[in-house]
């Protein structure tokens, strides 16, 4: 049956692609300070450290948003305090951070000997988002969007220039802090959708081609998130009509526009400075 | 109202156990032009970050303008070394420019159309108008530390630190800046500028801080420049000052 057929027949597919629109869009939002201030691979570890978090919610029966947000934060936390009280540079102390909080979380996963959930978490299923799955997602972009919007300014001025920041009395930790507990938020809300393992690739790819296309800041947010709604749906269009595991489909969409934009980015692409080298070089 | 700008008391600073000021005490008053010079290593920038509290100190006192340092954030613009920007970042001239006026925005508040009237204004004033939609990026070094300065003005502050502005720009630049911090200081602003090059001291400011881990001396340009002086801050490197013209000779 064709995508668009089915997306009126089936309920749980429009659930999927709402989910997934949405995930994308904040991914979108995110990914283009978390890049800004070289923080990809602190993405990178903070969805990891959510599963112990998830993990511990299943099995004290409560919601994994809530786990998952607790662990997401203590471990940035953790990586903090290991790199500003050691001579520990900040990739090691991400490094050791994020895969003792994974390694734990499969621990107690396997304790609770589910591998079915362990699978879902770690590569998203977006074909079976339940309703409060949905919801969750929804209220978390609409939380992330209004944070970001009220927070925009304090965002901007200590993305681009700390010392500025700091000298004029803006509390930089605090915001640092506030802005990994949006990207806990974020991971927790594509955790359906593309799983812990690619999590990052939504934060990260559809920014990073934003950011080879235009040079203002409100322009890239603008586009990393339309990036981000369109990979996730014709990825999610792939991954049904070809029935391929829609958290990778989704990433493969995101790469591919990420490397058109790198070869053919009219201000930073390959292809244009190559053409340029030629020019000059003629001339 | 107190005439004093900035008083230092006692401040001890250091870097994993290693001490990089050591009881430096000084008051400079509002108006000047100060140079802060030393050798490399000699914790210049690491004072105009203490005392404004963006490094942890060991020991001392600061009061800005006669208050504690974070009763008087406002009144103070802080210009980075320019290698610690990332020129790639997405943001014109204009809008760097207007992240000087966010000091005195109230949270949640976005700049206005009269905002970005004045952050216009102080572009114009160090005559960088016509670049105000470029990416930062795309300056040279002397006009990226211009919009910079403008974003400086543009925080209405009475104290302004600077740090190596003149590193690595060219002569029109330099100039432009030399005279706008000379009106600036005939407002009645103070201003603390880390510089390196000993040739021009003379010229750019009025009072001088001479310092190598510890104060060797603070003062008027005239009683600080002196031969004794700047052999006993730059002690080895001093073989290397004769040759670029300001031993001895060029003392005197």
């Amino acid at each position: 049956m064709p995508f668009i057929e089915a997306l009126f027949e089936y309920n749980f597919l429009q659930k999927a692609l709402l989910t997934s629109v949405v995930v994308g869009l904040i991914c979108g939002v995110i990914g283009c300070f978390i890049i800004l201030r070289g923080l990809a691979l602190m993405g990178d570890a903070i969805s990891h450290a959510v599963l112990p978090g998830v993990a511990l919610s299943y099995m004290l029966k409560i919601n994994y948003f809530i786990g998952a947000v607790i662990t997401g934060i203590i471990t940035a936390i953790a990586i903090g305090f290991v790199s500003q009280n050691s001579r520990i540079k900040n990739d090691t102390s991400i490094g050791i951070m994020f895969t003792a909080a994974f390694a734990l979380g499969i621990i107690m996963i396997t304790m609770m000997n589910s591998s079915t959930d362990l699978y879902h978490i770690l590569f998203g299923n977006v074909l079976a988002v339940r309703s409060t799955d949905m919801w969750l997602t929804i209220g978390i972009g609409i939380a992330v969007i209004l944070l970001v919007t009220l927070f925009y300014k304090e965002l901007l001025v200590t993305s681009f220039d700390e010392t500025m920041a700091k000298a004029y009395g803006l509390p930089v930790k605090w915001i640092h802090y506030f802005l990994m507990t949006l990207l806990t938020l974020v991971t927790v809300a594509s955790l359906q959708t593309v799983g812990i393992i690619l999590v990052v690739a939504m934060l990260i790819t559809p920014a990073a081609t934003a950011y080879l296309l235009v040079d203002r800041l409100p322009t890239m947010i603008f586009l990393a998130s339309t990036f981000g709604v369109l990979s996730a749906i014709i990825g999610l269009y792939f991954s049904f009509t070809y029935n391929l595991a829609s958290g990778a489909t989704i990433v493969v969409v995101a790469t591919v526009m990420f490397l058109i934009a790198f070869i053919f980015s009219p201000k930073h692409g390959l292809l244009w400075k190559k053409l340029k080298m030629v020019k000059k070089a003629s001339s | 109202m107190t005439n004093r700008a900035i008083e230092v008391n006692d401040l001890h600073v250091s870097y994993y156990g290693e001490e990089v000021l050591k009881g430096i005490s000084l008051s400079v008053k509002k108006g000047n032009i100060v140079g802060v010079i030393g050798p490399n290593g000699a914790g210049k920038t690491t004072f105009l970050k203490a005392i404004l509290h963006l490094i942890p100190k060991d020991k001392g006192d600061i009061k800005i303008l006669g208050k504690n340092v974070n009763d008087a954030r406002k009144k103070v613009a802080y210009v980075p070394q320019r290698n610690n920007i990332d020129w790639d970042f997405p943001i014109t001239v204009l809008e760097t420019v207007l992240l000087g006026t966010y000091p005195n925005l109230k949270i949640f508040r976005r700049p206005k159309k009269e905002d970005k009237k004045w952050a216009f204004e102080c572009l114009k004033r160090v005559g960088m108008e016509s670049f105000s939609k470029r990416q930062i990026g795309e300056l040279s070094g002397g006009q990226q530390q211009r919009v910079f300065l403008a974003r400086a003005i543009a925080q209405k502050a009475d104290i302004l630190f600077l740090d190596e502005p003149f590193v690595g720009i060219d002569v029109t630049s330099e100039e432009a800046i030399v005279n706008i911090l000379k009106e600036l200081s005939e407002e009645g602003k103070t201003l603390l500028v880390v510089h390196h090059d000993l040739s021009k001291v003379k010229e750019y400011f009025n009072q001088v801080i001479l310092i190598n881990k510890q104060l060797i001396d603070y003062g008027n340009v005239d009683d600080v420049f002196q031969y004794e002086k700047i052999k006993k801050a730059y002690q080895g490197q001093f073989a290397f000052l004769n040759e670029i013209g300001v031993g001895d000779h060029a003392l005197h």
